[in-house]
């Protein structure tokens, strides 16, 4: 049962909030660096899917999050499992197949749940988390309650039938889901521009009359301010509403895609003057919210953070033989 | 010369309807549209109109007549100068109607008079003494739903044409006025976005009823059944699932060509984390579909279009609730155990009515669920009578009595004195010609061919 809490308006943006803006998407970008080793390593398997580059996007809008809140995403699920709150060692230990993980290693990289923060998946079939979302969108408004559900997913899922499905309804019904498209330039290894006949995917809900908005991903800042609005717009009970980040990522699809459907100077450009984290870093430095030493401490906490987790992800025994068959039926 | 005005057919499965009322009379000059009279099948209440034009000559058939016939004159049309005769109408009761083909459905005591009196074996789990009301399966399944959603505010139905239109199939009739349109939702035709968005609803704890308006369609939303519906508690680790029943006419209407007849029972009953039901008496439909909604899990609950307008003894009770995963042994027998279940049961009772003339005593199995599958009944039956037939609509290969053939033959080999031999629908797609259609199902006759081949009476 959702809790009666009335959600707390934005948070306020003050010094502490600002470094934790920084700290939140540093921790996911080492996060993910670690994670990249440990599966070239052959302690993670199977999928793997990187979220370097474009964690501006998921720090900004979880730090909207109120207590009656849901979040849902697709497979590329580290930095949102890690941006809602939960501990970075369960993450990484569901990334080894470990019985301390997420979902006590049954899920996987692409798998990973939170009752405990809303966080619903966590899913491998591109598209499909958008009817969900819409869906605990619409608990929210049969409960009553003032939840929004933040409904994460990609330029690449964009063009799934069951999207427009759910914006159908979701406008139909009012219900409270805020669409959030990571256009990361790439489907796989299709770009935008080959896959797309409108590229312009804040304008995705206009036959639905669901407003959108075109968004700096790159900018924690600028997803901060979208979020909040769109969220606003969601507890007033003007139904959904989609923002579009324009982001990148840095590695492949999964960890086993060479990328070869980009050139080297195209993402060593984004890299190099769009990078979130040190454009905000830089930012924080000049406005003297952070100094150099601060900065210096908060990179080697997090580095001995991610550290100690894949110790404990690669430490932690698999899940006991009985596991196979529990989880099933209730 | 004056024509017949026969009784329409309004849908593919009527046989028979109520000439609720006329909207014309003895004299009347009518033309091709003109509104003739209301037509009341067990799914709705339609105008039927004329096509040709003339004079309405004698009224055969007095309005709030019941069980007037498809075909059957209703009127006579006179042609323009011709006179109508002065006849006396008759005002004619459905028995003394021409008889259509013997009713297939045994157990249908709505109309007592047709077909074989068949004994059906008492149900433990209703108490010695209760009272049996006549209802029919649609019914039922609509008593089950208004109770678990009095009972239960979390629970609502959504699906096409579930609450203005009363269902296409008018199994949720009166539930849109009795919880409003909070609790009983239209949805635009989109399978696929509607089972994911009750998905999603389940994992936050509703308890969603979604009505596909035919199992066909379902496969559109096939992915957010399988994939997000029966596997997330797995994925989860056990943190979240979907308590959620989806419901609907499963299997061969009538008449209705490939694409909206085929029997989907294996393909959700092969699924991991799914429960599935296929109930045939109405007495299951509605304990087993209020133990669907109270279940923590997701249920597959297949229904039978032809079954919805059946009526079957239901008990009379506060609260009747039938345990899901357990099979009903519907007739006792020595010789051969039939194992079935949805409209199949009703063959297989009719086949051992026919069986014990022939003095082979067949004992009849409901399965009701088919995940999971209670075969300790069908062992058990098994090593009485060594010998079993499955009967089943669904295609032959990887079918539910596929499953039990292999159960059977590792657990009661040494009990068995004949194969394990299995009664199926045809392996071609549905055809829609009449005679071809009768072709693909399976008969009464085929259980009787089964059977006799099992106990060499062939």
């Amino acid at each position: 049962m959702s809790s009666n809490a009335k959600s707390p308006a934005s948070p306020p943006r003050n010094s502490e909030s600002l470094k934790k803006l920084y700290s939140d998407m540093l921790m996911i970008r080492r996060f993910e660096e670690r994670a990249g080793q440990l599966y070239g390593m052959g302690l993670i398997g199977g999928f793997c899917h990187l979220y370097i580059g474009q964690e501006a996007v998921v720090v900004g809008m979880q730090a909207h999050v109120g207590p009656n809140d849901q979040s849902i995403t697709a497979y590329r699920d580290h930095g949102h499992m890690l941006a809602a709150g939960l501990d970075p060692n369960a993450v990484m230990a569901e990334l080894t197949g470990r019985s301390t993980g997420l979902s006590r290693g049954k899920g996987g990289s692409m798998h990973m749940f939170s009752s405990e923060k809303k966080f619903y998946g966590g899913h491998g079939i591109v598209g499909a988390q958008v009817p969900l979302g819409t869906g605990l969108a619409f608990a929210n408004k049969y409960r009553g309650n003032d939840g929004v559900c933040l409904t994460y997913f990609g330029d690449g899922a964009s063009n799934q039938g069951q999207v427009y499905e759910a914006f159908n309804m979701a406008e139909l019904w009012k219900l409270p889901v805020v669409y959030i498209i990571e256009n990361n330039q790439y489907a796989m290894g299709t770009s935008v521009a080959r896959s797309s006949a409108l590229t312009d995917f804040s304008k995705r809900g206009v036959s639905f009359n669901i407003p959108g908005i075109q968004v700096d991903g790159m900018d924690v800042e600028a997803v901060m301010e979208a979020g909040g609005e769109a969220i606003a717009h969601c507890r007033a009970g003007k139904g959904p509403i989609i923002l579009e980040m324009k982001t990148y990522r840095y590695r492949g699809h999964s960890m086993s895609d060479p990328a070869k459907y980009r050139t080297k100077e195209e993402l060593s450009e984004v890299r190099e003057k769009r990078d979130p984290i040190e454009n905000f870093g830089r930012k924080l430095l000049d406005g003297g919210v952070l100094t150099e030493q601060e900065m210096k401490v908060i990179d080697s906490e997090i580095k001995a953070r991610v550290v100690a987790s894949a110790e404990f992800a690669t430490q932690s025994p698999e899940p006991g033989v009985a596991e196979l068959y529990t989880d099933i039926y209730a | 010369m004056s024509t017949e005005i026969l009784m329409p057919a309004l849908s593919p499965t009527m046989e028979e309807g109520k000439l609720a009322k006329w909207l014309v009379k003895e004299g009347d000059v009518i033309k091709s549209g003109t509104l003739l009279a209301e037509i009341e099948t067990d799914k709705a209440t339609m105008e039927f109109e004329a096509v040709d034009e003339g004079i309405i000559g004698q009224i055969l058939i007095a309005e709030g007549t019941e069980g007037v016939k498809v075909n059957s004159p209703i009127a006579t049309l006179l042609a323009e100068g011709e006179k109508a005769g002065g006849a006396p109408k008759k005002a004619a009761p459905a028995a003394e109607l021409p008889k259509g083909e013997d009713h297939k459905d045994v157990a249908d005591s709505g109309t007592a008079a047709s077909g074989p009196k068949i004994e059906v074996g008492n149900d433990p789990s209703i108490p010695e003494g209760t009272e049996m009301v006549m209802t029919t399966v649609r019914d039922a399944l609509r008593d089950a739903m208004a109770e678990e959603m009095r009972r239960d505010e979390m629970v609502f139905l959504m699906g096409e044409e579930v609450a203005e239109y009363q269902g296409a199939y008018k199994v949720s009739q009166g539930l849109l006025q009795e919880f409003g349109d909070r609790r009983v939702i239209d949805t635009p035709i989109t399978e696929h976005g509607f089972a994911g968005l009750a998905v999603g609803a389940a994992f936050d704890g509703l308890r969603p009823v979604v009505e596909f308006m035919t199992w066909n369609f379902a496969m559109q939303a096939m992915d957010q059944i399988i994939n997000s519906a029966a596997k997330t508690r797995y994925m989860s680790g056990g943190q979240m699932a979907s308590p959620i029943v989806f419901r609907g006419p499963n299997g061969a209407a009538s008449r209705v060509g490939a694409q909206h007849s085929q029997d989907y029972s294996s393909w959700y009953a092969h699924v991991p984390g799914m429960k599935v039901i296929a109930p045939y008496f109405a007495a299951d439909a509605k304990g087993l579909l209020k133990a669907a909604i109270r279940d923590a899990n997701p249920v597959i609950f297949l229904e039978n279009e032809m079954l919805y307008g059946k009526s079957f003894p239901v008990p009379k009770l506060d609260d009747f609730v039938l345990p899901i995963g357990k099979a009903r042994v519907v007739r006792e027998g020595k010789d051969v155990t039939l194992v079935s279940y949805s409209i199949s049961v009703g063959f297989c009772l009719e086949a051992a009515e026919k069986l014990a003339g022939m003095g082979i005593d067949a004992e009849v199995i409901d399965l009701r669920t088919l995940r999971p599958l209670d075969t300790d009944t069908v062992i058990e039956s098994v090593k009485k009578t060594n010998r079993v037939v499955t009967v089943e609509q669904a295609w032959p290969v990887c079918s539910i009595g596929a499953h039990v053939a292999a159960v059977v033959a590792l657990e009661a080999f040494d009990y068995l004195d004949a194969p394990p031999t299995r009664v199926n629908g045809k392996d071609v797609p549905m055809p829609y010609a009449a005679n071809l259609e009768k072709l693909a199902l399976p008969t009464v006759d085929d259980v009787i061919v089964a059977v006799k081949s099992v106990t060499y009476k062939a």
